[in-house]
């Protein structure tokens, strides 16, 4: 954005320098919003357990790196083990099923055991705003309230920045955070089958629900496995937003969540 | 662990029930998960933080017996997910992936064809996973068994988190080189003294004394 810009405040004469190019049609709907889209030049980071780029599903991983303890401190390195667990694959393969010319990142931060996973997680997140990915989808969360701080301002450095994050809910009754920021997007399961099926909830913190149920998930070895859970409702969204994305350049997450708000199969605009 | 709390936990020892009344709260909880579902088996891992590994604490059905005390690394497998991710997760159809058929095979002797699985969490902290293997077939899924097992794993991650507490505190007891197990044994000496009136007396008048010295610092 100019720098010139006002920041803080606008004045009555600055007005016109911030009159914004827009040619929103009078209802938005599918065909507009995504209608001939494929995900291209959109890149998606999976913040994960590392991604499997041979899979079929996945077809392709455009980078991958891991985060690892150094000491105490974190680095991050080339990944070269590709995914330890399954779950980043499973998500990116949903990914790459809605949005098939998208870029795909691994930034993996699960897998190495469970002690450290906040700060991994943390590391990985920063990271992957620092490169300016559109999209990075966290089937994850944390309970440790000590990390909610720090992830909250990452959260805003992204909402602000213009990379999209979006989070599973935790569908438990424990306080876990980032996907309880509002400057996440927070995807929970409906229980149909239809991948182009979403829903806008009208009572956040949960806003919007997505497929996550009987999915056939990338596995290791170039298998699947049918699963469910909130973990792959998330990379609809995610997928959703990169083929928005792609056909909208630029808009904002605040212009996306609205795009995917009026575009509900729940609001009027799922044609 | 602060002074304080020491102390807290070394007097809390001679009160506790016993592990083996936590094991059975563990059970019972496993037994009835598995009732509920109409399932093959249902197991509690456990997981131990020094070691970062997931131990099988409780099992019903298949396994039951032999698993007990069974340790896998804390990120692998359908329970390594669950931990990690913090998320859910209903996986079926298990016994068409040949790798997770042989390691369920290798580790449990039982290989399941469905798994629902869900943290165990108490407050921030995630102590394990409660699984759930092989629900009767005619149960299509629907997120209203996924939200019945997580009133499950609340209560498993709160006997968990007591039978943690108890070991922790029999811990400080045990020590012989920790100072603070002399609340524990003193406690245990009263018990099983046949005339704990002069113990009584002995320790009110130790109380008087340490409330004089608290007072003139």
């Amino acid at each position: 954005m100019n720098e010139d810009l006002p920041a803080w405040s606008l004045t009555a004469e600055a007005v016109d320098d911030i009159a914004i190019a827009s040619n929103w049609p009078e209802r938005v709907d599918r065909q507009w919003a995504f209608g001939g889209a494929t995900g291209k030049g959109v890149d998606v980071c999976i913040l994960d357990s590392g991604v499997d780029g041979d899979h079929p599903l996945v077809n392709g991983v455009d980078s991958a790196v891991a985060v690892v303890f150094d000491g105490d401190e974190t680095r991050i390195v080339p990944d070269e083990e590709g995914d330890v667990v399954g779950h980043g694959s499973a998500c990116a393969g949903i990914v790459r099923a809605l949005a098939p010319e998208c870029r795909l990142h691994s930034v993996r931060v699960l897998g190495s055991g469970n002690t450290g996973t906040g700060d991994l997680i943390l590391a990985g997140l920063e990271y992957a705003i620092e490169q300016g990915y559109n999209v990075v989808n966290m089937s994850l969360s944390t309970t440790k309230r000590r990390f909610a701080e720090s992830l909250h301002e990452l959260a805003d450095d992204a909402y602000f920045q213009g990379t999209v994050l979006v989070a599973s809910a935790h569908n438990m009754p424990v306080e876990s955070y980032p996907w309880r920021f509002s400057s996440v997007i927070s995807v929970g399961s409906h229980e149909g089958t239809d991948s182009w099926e979403w829903y806008a909830n009208p009572a956040p913190p949960v806003e919007f629900f997505a497929r996550g149920v009987d999915i056939d998930v990338a596995w290791f070895g170039g298998s699947t496995l049918c699963c469910t859970g909130n973990s792959f409702a998330a990379p609809h969204i995610v997928g959703l937003s990169a083929l928005v994305l792609s056909k909208h350049p630029g808009l904002t997450p605040f212009q996306l969540k609205s795009v995917l708000y009026l575009t509900a199969s729940n609001t009027g605009g799922s044609t | 662990m602060t002074k304080g709390n020491s102390y807290h936990e070394a007097v809390a020892t001679g009160m506790l029930p016993s592990e083996e009344s936590h094991r059975a709260l563990l059970q019972s909880i496993v037994d009835v998960a598995r009732a509920i579902f109409g399932a093959k088996a249902s197991s509690i891992f456990l997981l131990d933080t020094a070691t970062d590994e997931l131990v099988f604490e409780a099992v019903s059905g298949q396994g039951e017996g032999d698993l007990i005390g069974m340790r896998i690394p804390s990120s692998t497998g359908i329970a390594g997910w669950v931990l990690v991710t913090g998320q859910p997760i209903v996986v079926d159809d298990l016994q068409q992936d040949p790798r997770f058929a042989r390691q369920a095979a290798e580790r449990t002797g039982y290989v399941p064809r469905a798994l629902m699985a869900v943290p165990l969490v108490n407050g921030e902290n995630t102590l394990g996973v409660l699984q759930v293997l092989d629900r009767t077939k005619d149960r299509a899924y629907s997120i209203g068994q996924i939200d019945l097992l997580i009133l499950f794993a609340n209560q498993a991650a709160i006997g968990l988190d007591l039978l943690q507490t108890a070991r922790r505190a029999r811990a400080v007891a045990e020590q012989g080189d920790g100072r603070e197990a002399v609340v524990a044994r003193l406690a245990a000496l009263l018990e099983r003294s046949e005339d704990d009136a002069t113990g009584l007396r002995f320790l009110e008048s130790l109380e008087s004394v340490l409330g004089q010295l608290a007072q003139e610092r």
